[in-house]
């Protein structure tokens, strides 16, 4: 298939990494690979040519001409140019002083607003506050039951109107009132941006309820239409944001590009899962890093934290650098990660993991086995799986119902890793020390490179089956050697 | 950062490590596409359809977060405008070109295809015309060419058994329980004996929004819990079909994206069990929305792979996008367009015709 925007960008700078100084023509032929890659990961047309022109401005000139690395330059330039695109800052949401706050979802069909309405209610929840969510669906045969079921789910009341979408939006701010909820989520109708009676009923919703907040729900897959249908809404509705679905499936998102440039008013939450818990506030300079193969790892520490106790995680990464780690250590470990949300997804966000990882299929059900075999384990055996031999194994390949190969190449790789693990050690003191606290960026690129070096000198076994990961080392693109003065 | 953190960081990179090692099935198939790396000609064709929109529009940048309402308008408008005047001039230009492949990408064909497509248009009229009408005609003879050529019927079981049965698989929000009631209506009005399976059981009250449709439609629902097995639910549905000697079984599923394996799986296992008993699955339909970028065909070519996709639906195609990805997927994966979705209501539902949509690609 098609590859992806961070494939394609690190294809076009690897040529650039390369070069010492950077010719027009250099530019020219990164440009061009922007161009392809933007509009094969759907940014619309007129985006593509304001970006890359934008890009080109800055890179064939003074800036360029001053830089002692300019393949460097370029990365910078497109970086802040993607970040600039896609909104450059956050939208910080106030509460109003006199509630309740007034949240509208607007957007074509089947682009997730029922579900994100949940999932805002939920984060809204977790801050602190207490939502009321509005079922103004009533095109939709069970879009109202669907908002109920999903308001019980994240503990949240479900207010409608069976009759009238636009009294159900209005009688809600008092039922808000009358039972003391804070924020008020209007859930609508799916609706075309060009079918006017529909776009005159939204309107006429959000005139009775004065939303403090607008938000337009934006499919992740949509093509080179989101630029229509976006200026169609805000035109209709002045948008104050944009809620960005489906990020879990391998569209890249450039509709989040073209949506930004067009309406320009922040991307304010991106979904990224089925669950009620896959959504976060959207951070533009992350996917912009994302899209540049740089990783995610500010999102990544925010997850870290929220799943992990600090003081255990403390622990376990002491036993972790010692080899002490434990089969138990790795099972919980292992929860918490899996705690953190779905693994395709944190993987995606480590810089510098190479494009096979990244792309290759991760089968979770194969978690549940994994889990089942170490519980087939004695105590003993969790602690030292050296002790486990034939009969232990097929003791425990019985107890779990896997084969004893199965228990074996998982004792195996755990050794292997463990030993790879031990070897960062040497790394701790380093890594901790006050003066070299590293940038977030940097950190962990630090740790896998070395774990890539580690991972060739220990003569990798690769397990029966296809091949799992690419034996090319974990290094971190870009990040070598102190690259990026004064940028990260 | 406080130290705390690049320890939790620590566990967490060699965690997910551990993970990955573990977990990591296979590679994902790569399946090469139309060599864009090696293929510097679709890069200059980008190059030049990007210039060209910088040239028509120098302020675009600067009027981007602004009013670009008028600029614009409803997309079709400003397709028709871009297709038009690249014919409109006494004579064709390679600027005309660049505009055709400029309206192919804009309706979401992609841009490795519409360069393949304007290639071969213009190897049509390459005998020394440069006559705007023989370039129209052989645009649209290309397409249709590319589109045409398919049986479009919806399969029945031709052993004279009964229930026949039609699953509609695709990722979330495409509209696969509005196809099925729409569809449930037509076929009841052409005199068959429908039943519903409510396969998906897990988006909440996908059953409920099924059950309405099954209510307008008079045909029979067969649902299960919520979170049951879709599979069991389907198989239900067509023993219960074949009980009541209906003849066909619309079968939902939930919404998956086509990476998730799991879900894949299991979108494998209900289309076994669908014909573990009476039943036989003779149309597996993709429900594909018109606004779908490239993507769609990434989601076409894996739900292929998973399943035996032996049609699509493409719906939503009453709004201003063009869905032109399926260009691609009907060349590529030759799998053709059956259906097209034109609105929300009972009967808004369309045979697809290869004229009626090469037109409305320029229209």
């Amino acid at each position: 298939m098609f590859e992806t925007l961070t494939d394609r960008f690190e294809a076009a700078f690897t040529k650039l990494r390369g070069r010492g100084r950077l010719s027009a023509d250099d530019v020219d032929e990164t440009l061009t690979e922007i161009r392809v890659a933007l509009l094969e990961a759907d940014v619309n047309l007129d985006v593509v040519t304001n970006l890359t022109a934008r890009i080109r401005e800055r890179a064939v000139g003074e800036e360029l001409s001053r830089a002692l690395n300019p393949a460097q330059q370029v990365v910078k330039i497109v970086l802040s140019e993607l970040t600039a695109s896609l909104g450059g800052e956050r939208l910080a949401l106030t509460y109003a002083s006199k509630p309740p706050t007034v949240v509208l979802l607007a957007g074509l069909q089947g682009t997730g607003k029922t579900t994100n309405a949940a999932k805002l209610a939920q984060w809204f929840l977790r801050q602190g506050r207490s939502p009321l969510l509005v079922g103004a669906d009533l095109q939709r045969p069970a879009a109202v039951e669907q908002l109920r079921t999903l308001g019980g789910r994240a503990g949240v009341p479900v207010f409608s109107h069976s009759r009238s979408p636009v009294k159900a939006a209005s009688a809600s701010l008092a039922e808000a009132t009358r039972t003391g909820r804070d924020v008020v989520i209007v859930d609508t109708a799916g609706r075309l941006a060009i079918d006017d009676e529909m776009m005159d009923q939204v309107r006429r919703i959000s005139k009775a309820v004065k939303p403090h907040y607008t938000f337009l729900v934006v499919d992740a897959t949509v093509g080179q239409d989101a630029v229509s249908s976006a200026r169609a809404f805000h035109d209709s509705l002045a948008l104050d944001g944009v809620i960005l679905t489906k990020l879990d499936g391998d569209a890249r998102g450039g509709a989040a590009l073209s949506v930004k440039e067009v309406v320009g008013r922040p991307i304010a939450f991106a979904s990224v899962g089925e669950k009620l818990e896959d959504f976060e506030p959207f951070h533009p300079d992350r996917l912009a890093s994302r899209i540049l193969g740089m990783g995610d790892v500010e999102t990544l520490i925010d997850k870290a934290e929220s799943a992990f106790e600090a003081e255990e995680a403390e622990q376990t990464a002491t036993r972790l650098l010692e080899g002490t780690f434990t089969l138990d250590d790795f099972l919980s470990t292992m929860q918490q990660v899996l705690g953190m949300g779905n693994l395709r997804s944190l993987i995606g966000m480590m810089p510098g993991v190479p494009r096979e990882l990244r792309s290759a299929d991760i089968d979770e059900g194969r978690i549940g086995r994994i889990t089942g075999m170490i519980h087939s384990m004695t105590p003993a055996e969790r602690a030292d799986p050296d002790i486990i031999d034939a009969s232990r194994r097929q003791r425990i390949a019985a107890g779990s119902g896997c084969r004893p190969a199965d228990v074996k190449s998982l004792i195996d790789q755990f050794k292997q890793m463990r030993s790879m693990m031990k070897g960062l050690g040497g790394l701790g003191p380093k890594r901790s020390s006050a003066g070299s606290r590293a940038r977030p960026a940097k950190q962990p690129g630090r740790s896998k490179q070395k774990a890539g070096a580690q991972r060739r000198g220990g003569g990798r076994t690769t397990p029966k089956g296809p091949k799992p990961v690419s034996k090319a080392p974990l290094a971190l693109p870009g990040l070598e050697k102190g690259d990026w003065p004064g940028f990260n | 950062m406080t130290p705390a953190v690049v320890v939790v960081l620590a566990v967490l990179a060699a965690a997910v490590l551990v993970a990955a090692a573990v977990l990591v099935a296979r590679r994902r198939r790569r399946t090469p596409t139309a060599g864009i790396d090696g293929d510097s000609a679709v890069g200059q064709l980008a190059d030049r359809v990007v210039d060209r929109v910088a040239e028509r529009d120098p302020g675009a940048a600067a009027e981007a977060s602004g009013s670009l309402r008028d600029r614009l308008g409803k997309a079709r408008a400003a397709l028709a405008g871009s297709l038009a005047s690249a014919f409109e001039k006494p004579s064709i230009s390679e600027d005309s070109w660049t505009e055709v492949t400029e309206a192919l990408i804009r309706a979401d064909v992609g841009l490795s295809v519409s360069s393949e497509i304007v290639g071969a248009t213009r190897a049509r009229v390459a005998a020394g015309s440069d006559q705007p009408a023989q370039a129209v005609a052989a645009l649209q003879a290309e397409l249709r060419e590319r589109l045409g050529g398919f049986d479009r019927t919806l399969a029945r079981r031709d052993d004279g058994q009964r229930p026949s049965v039609w699953l509609f698989v695709g990722v979330n929000g495409t509209g696969k329980t509005t196809t099925i009631g729409k569809l449930a209506k037509r076929e009841s009005d052409l005199g068959a004996r429908v039943v519903l399976a409510a396969g998906d059981t897990f988006r909440a009250a996908a059953a409920d929004q099924l059950a309405m449709w099954a209510e307008r439609s008079s045909a029979h629902i067969v649902r299960g819990a919520e979170g049951a097995d879709p599979a069991s639910v389907v198989f239900d549905a067509v023993e219960s079909a074949a009980a009541r000697g209906a003849d066909l079984v619309l079968a939902d599923t939930a919404g998956r994206f086509h990476t998730s394996q799991n879900l894949m799986s299991e979108l494998q296992k209900v289309r076994r069990v669908a014909e573990k008993g009476s039943g036989t699955v003779t149309e597996t339909l993709l429900v594909l929305d018109a606004t779908t970028g490239q993507n769609g065909l990434a989601q076409a070519r894996q739900f292929t792979e998973a399943v035996n996709v032996t049609g699509v639906v493409l719906t939503k195609l009453d709004g201003s996008a063009k869905g032109g990805i399926v260009v691609s997927v009907q060349t590529e994966l030759g799998v053709p367009v059956k259906l097209v979705g034109v609105g929300e209501g009972i009967a808004d539902l369309m045979p697809f015709d290869e004229s009626e949509f090469v037109d409305a690609l320029f229209a």
